[in-house]
Parts: C-alpha cells; sequence; structure tokens
C-alpha cells in the first residue's frame, strides 16, 4: 500500500524557513485585499455572486443537453471536438493530433487542466520539448516543479531565486535579479519559441454552448502570441467549464480578475469561434473524474470553481504553507475539496487542513460553500478510517468527554493539573501537532465555572 | 460505448434536479463624461494610457513625437498612413518586426478598458500581440458602462476570432512586481475619439 505524506508533514518542509513563510503569508494577503478592494468598488458585487453561482447550478444540472449543444455548434464553426474520459485519452488524443499534423515544435498556455492529466511528462517521454509560455509557468518549469498556486504558478519563489534560474537556463547576469530584466530576457526567448511552434496548446475558461466557442484569459497575451503564429491550436477543457449563454460571460469576466487578484479584467480575453483559414482548431473535452464528483451530492457544487485562486490567497492555511504542502493539482481550500474525490487515500489529509474559518467560501465568486464541504469531507474520511490515528483517537476521546458534564468538569481539572506539572517535553511531542511552533497558554488556576459559583453573589 | 456516450450517460445518471436560469443584468447607463472618466482611470490601472482627441489628425501628430518612422508602422485607419502596407503580409510570422501598430476599436466598456476588437480590425489575429507597441481608436460614442452591456452589443460568433484588449502585455509572475511588456505590446495607447 503506498504511503502518502500528510499535509502537516509536506508543510514542515516549507516551515523550516521562517522568514520565507511571513514573506509568502504576506504576499497572498496583499493579493486579498487587492481583491477586497477590486470588490467593494461594485455595489452589485454580491448580485453578480449570486448570479454566477446560479447559472452554474443550471450549468451542472443540464451538463449532458449543454455539452452536446456545444458540440454540435463547435463542429458546425470548423472546430474538431473530441472526448476524453481520462488523463490518459486526454494525452493519446493531443498525440495523436500531433503526429497527424507532423508537429516538431510546441509551445503552451497556462492549463491547470493539462497539470491534472500530467500532459508534460507524457510529451516529454515522447519526445517532445514542451515550452509553457506563461512567465511563472516558464519559472518553475525551468526549476523542474510543478505550479504551487493556480493564478501565480511560481508565487513561492523570490527574485533572487528566479534570477539564478534564468542564469542557468537563459545565460542572464549573475546575481541579477530585477523583474524587468529577467522579464525581457524571457521575452526574447520565448518570443522566439513562438515564432518556430507549429502547434499551442491552450486551457479554456469559458466554453459557450450556444455559439459552440469558448474564451481564454490571459495577461501576457502568451495564448494568442502562440495560437496566432502556429498552424495547430488544441484547446483542453474540462467538462464542467461551459456556460450556457454568451452573455453569461458578462458576469463571469467581471468576477474573475477582480477576484483572481483585483484587476477589472485580464489585458486580453480573447473569444475564439472558427480557425484562421489553412489552420486547425481541436477541442478536447475532458471528464476525468468531474462526473463522479457531479453524483457527489455534498460536494458536486465545488464543480462550480472559475479558477481564480481567491480562496487560496485568503487562506491562513494556505498562505503559511504554500501550495506544495497540498500534494494535489489544485491546491488550497477548493483543492482540498476537489482532491478527495478524485484519489481519497491520497488527498486523506487535506480536508483537516483548514481552521474551518469560512474565509474561503466567503471571497468565492461563485459561491461554493468550501468550508462546509472540507467538514463533510471529514466525516466521509473518518468513516472510511482514513483519518490519521491520533486525530481520530483524540477525537473519539473528544466526543465521549464534550458528551458528559461529568467527564467534561473533571477532565478539565485534571489536566490543569496535570498541565502544570507535565514537563514540556512531553506536551509539545509529536502526537501534538498544535504543540508545534505555537506555545500553550498559562494553565489557569479555576475554570470559569468554578470562578463563577464563587462570585456570583 | 465511446468516451462521449460514456460521459453524457455519467452526466445524465448524476446530475443534480433541473433548476432554471437567471435574468441577464443590466444597469442603468452613464452619462458620457463619467464613461469617460471610468475608462480612463481603468486604462490607466491596465498599464494603458488614454488620450482623449476631438480629430483623427491629433494622432498623427502624436505619433509622429512618439514613435520613430522609420520603423514598422502599420495603420488600420484609413485616414493615418504608416510605413508597412498591411496587404503585403501574408504569413503573420512577416509581423514580427512591427513596432506600431494602430488598430480601431468596436466597442469599450467603461468599468475595466476592454475594447472590443473583432478579427476583421486585426488583418491579422497576431498583428496585435506581435507588435511592439499598441494604439487602438475608439469613438466615444461607442462607450458603454459594463460588461453586460458590451455583450448586449455584440455577437461573440460573428468574427472566428474576437478579444478584448484592455492593456499591454503584462505579467507580475515575478515577486508580484507589475512588468509591462511581457510578450506582447510594450504599451496601450486608446485615442478616445470624443466630439
Amino acid at each position: 500500500m503506498a504511503v502518502y505524506k500528510t499535509h502537516a508533514a509536506a508543510a514542515d518542509e516549507f516551515l523550516k524557513d521562517e522568514e520565507r513563510t511571513h514573506w509568502h503569508d504576506d504576499t497572498l494577503w496583499h493579493v486579498r485585499t487587492k481583491r477586497d478592494t477590486a470588490a467593494q468598488k461594485l455595489p452589485e458585487w454580491e448580485v453578480l455572486r449570486e448570479n454566477a453561482s446560479q447559472i452554474k447550478e443550471y450549468v451542472l444540472s443540464h451538463l449532458d443537453e449543454l455539452l452536446v449543444q456545444f458540440e454540435k455548434n463547435a463542429t458546425a464553426n470548423g472546430i474538431e471536438v473530441l472526448w476524453a474520459k481520462n488523463a490518459q485519452e486526454h494525452n493519446e488524443h493531443v498525440y495523436r493530433i500531433f503526429q497527424e499534423n507532423k508537429v516538431k515544435n510546441l509551445v503552451k498556455s497556462k492549463s491547470i487542466l493539462t497539470e491534472e492529466c500530467g500532459l508534460n511528462h507524457f510529451l516529454e517521454e515522447k519526445g517532445y520539448d514542451v515550452v509553457d509560455t506563461d512567465l511563472g509557468e516558464r519559472i518553475i518549469q525551468f526549476n523542474d516543479q510543478v505550479p504551487s498556486h493556480i493564478v501565480m504558478p511560481a508565487i513561492h519563489l523570490k527574485k533572487k531565486e528566479i534570477g539564478d534560474i534564468f542564469h542557468k537556463h537563459l545565460g542572464t547576469d549573475a546575481g541579477a535579479d530585477d523583474p524587468q530584466y529577467l522579464t525581457e530576457a524571457a521575452r526574447i526567448h520565448l518570443r522566439e519559441k513562438f515564432i518556430q511552434a507549429n502547434a499551442a496548446i491552450t486551457g479554456v475558461n469559458f466554453g459557450i454552448a450556444e455559439t459552440g466557442g469558448f474564451v481564454v484569459c490571459t495577461n501576457e497575451g502568451n495564448a494568442d502570441m502562440g495560437t496566432h503564429l502556429a498552424d495547430v491550436h488544441i484547446a483542453c477543457m474540462g467538462i464542467e467549464k461551459l456556460i450556457p449563454r454568451a452573455a453569461d460571460l458578462g458576469v463571469y469576466l467581471r468576477l474573475l480578475a477582480r477576484s483572481a487578484t483585483g484587476q477589472s479584467i485580464t489585458n486580453y480575453t480573447s473569444h475564439f469561434h472558427r480557425p484562421s483559414a489553412g489552420k486547425k482548431m481541436y477541442l478536447i473535452l475532458v471528464d476525468n473524474g468531474r462526473t463522479e464528483q457531479l453524483g457527489r451530492e455534498d460536494f458536486r457544487n465545488s464543480l462550480k470553481c472559475i479558477r481564480c485562486g481567491a480562496c487560496m490567497n485568503t487562506c491562513p492555511i494556505y498562505r503559511r504553507s504554500s501550495g506544495f504542502s497540498y500534494g494535489s493539482t489544485v491546491p488550497g481550500p477548493i483543492g482540498s475539496i476537489l482532491s478527495p474525490g478524485i484519489d481519497l487515500k491520497k488527498h486523506s489529509t487535506l480536508p483537516f487542513a483548514s481552521t474551518l474559518c469560512g474565509s474561503c467560501s466567503d471571497v468565492c465568486p461563485v459561491k461554493i460553500n468550501i468550508h462546509e464541504q472540507l467538514y463533510k469531507w471529514r466525516q466521509v474520511i473518518t468513516k472510511e478510517g482514513d483519518a490519521q490515528p491520533a486525530k481520530k483517537w483524540s477525537m473519539k476521546l473528544a466526543g465521549k468527554v464534550l458528551g458528559s458534564p461529568a467527564w467534561y468538569n473533571f477532565m478539565g481539572k485534571s489536566a490543569r493539573t496535570a498541565l502544570k506539572i507535565t514537563p514540556a517535553s512531553l506536551i509539545y511531542t509529536k502526537l501534538n501537532a498544535w504543540g508545534k511552533k505555537r506555545d500553550l497558554p498559562e494553565v489557569p488556576k479555576e475554570s470559569f465555572k468554578e470562578w463563577y459559583k464563587k462570585n456570583r453573589k | 460505448m465511446s468516451s462521449k456516450e460514456q460521459i453524457l450517460a455519467a452526466v445524465k445518471k448524476n446530475k443534480p434536479d433541473a433548476t432554471g436560469l437567471p435574468e441577464h443584468l443590466s444597469y442603468p447607463k452613464e452619462e458620457i463624461n463619467q464613461l469617460i472618466e471610468h475608462f480612463q482611470q481603468a486604462s490607466l490601472l491596465n498599464g494603458g494610457k488614454t488620450i482623449v482627441i476631438k480629430r483623427l489628425e491629433e494622432i498623427s501628430s502624436y505619433l509622429q513625437v512618439h514613435f520613430d518612422k522609420k520603423l514598422q508602422i502599420v495603420s488600420l485607419i484609413p485616414e493615418l498612413k504608416g510605413s508597412l502596407d498591411i496587404t503585403t503580409i501574408l504569413d503573420p510570422h512577416d509581423l514580427e518586426a512591427v513596432e506600431l501598430a494602430v488598430l480601431k476599436g468596436t466597442w469599450a466598456v467603461a468599468e475595466n478598458a476592454a475594447i472590443w476588437m473583432p478579427e476583421e480590425n486585426l488583418a491579422h489575429r497576431a498583428l496585435p500581440f506581435i507588435a511592439q507597441h499598441l494604439a487602438v481608436v475608439i469613438e466615444s460614442r461607442h462607450l458603454v458602462r459594463d460588461m453586460h452591456a458590451v455583450y448586449e452589443k455584440i455577437k461573440v460568433d460573428d468574427p472566428g476570432y474576437g478579444v478584448f484588449i484592455a492593456g499591454p502585455s503584462k505579467t507580475a509572475d515575478i515577486e508580484q512586481s507589475l512588468v509591462i511588456g511581457a510578450h506582447g505590446p510594450r504599451s496601450m495607447t486608446v485615442f478616445l475619439l470624443s466630439e
């Protein structure tokens, strides 16, 4: 049986560097405040969220009809639509398209779905050099890493480290870490790749059932640089990315960038409906566990996600543990409700990586009840027997104690005495995760109940 | 069963009870001065620049000051002469040396400075991305308040490709520092033609 690293164990590695932890925390909180400023500028913000949630509710409850409608219209537009049950089938579609079109050089813009499918790895094994063109993704690709955040893939790295990476891969000056200088180096490098590419892979932010087209959002313009220069465009789309009507874009585009980074819109919002003359456009519709998640009543709302990343930026756990600690393609709160649906054993500690403070649900632009779903996954996981042993037993004990006033009074008294006389080395043990990086509060002499009895007169 | 049939069957089996679609949202129109002000603010935040003009001729004098005439300038505005005739370009790869593209926008959105550019305004889809600098001309009577309003005006599938451009190519992927000029245009200037 495979042994998986718990979220807490993975976070430990990140927490070793205390200064970096604080920096990471501050950086993401700054993005969260930018989101707040942008949201507060719109008096209709809550109306938009409600509307966006209702539209996605409709999408989930009519998904089969919408998929059929989308395929019909897209095909009529000259887009070749392919279906993939799982990651393997998706990757094989891409490979077959490459072979049919004799593709040698490819560029790829940001697509979390292709990360989920492990496409880069698959293509590299077939001998292709995959060039990620989003600056953040190119950085982590050079560094042999995966994205630690879905919107800001290299948010875990400092400019000094990026300078070193670029020095090694792009020949920039040793020690140079000016973002302007580094971005210019990447620009020169990537523009050359764009010119050489004969295929471009993109993700899809929204597929429009009514018109059979799709929308891709970027700030860099890298999706467009790739697709308009290459002869072949492959767009990879999760089946839940559909919206019924073109006008629904108005709602989602107002929410997406504001929630993600506090921008009013991304600088490029591209609508693809037909390939240019003589060129080819493919769209792969991917299931990979989504239909199964649709069948889970308590968790299906997670499929409403538009991948803005706001729940990560606001999460006190994500900010202090970084994306890698989650060990899943989509990290953070939303990842912690999506990933257990894909592999419950592997991701069994993720729903516990939360304080259940509810901030994720509050900022979610499509009103997913993220923290409630985290709580529900905990119940599923504990029932299935996959909870960590220390957690399971302490919860059982807590249940007994909290369920009986006599036990509660006795345990409270004993704990106050015990904590006073127990050596610190025993309290801050491996069994007590809460003792790490924290000091217990000073133990009061008496309980509130005892104090109240004495003083109520 | 094909993958398509399997996916559709699984959706059919697992989907929740049908719910209805909400009505489209729409908000009251704003005064033209307010629209212009909001557009300018948003454009600035996106890293762009807006210049309000009364006559198209003002564009050429502005460009003369800011751009080197010896470099490749493509203009798709009939009243404005460029230095590269776009009809001579058949392959978009040959646009690599374009210094400035001056294009026409169809509709502009005040809340975020996004300008709708259907492909008939671009000559080549790659042009507004591959050019080192971008200038877009838009008439103030084509300004609308928000994204709901603009989607009422346009038909997204009329062009095979259409894009909202709201500013220059930018990135903040290195320690969240904003850098203008990631892969595409290093600047975007909007000429807002106002009566």
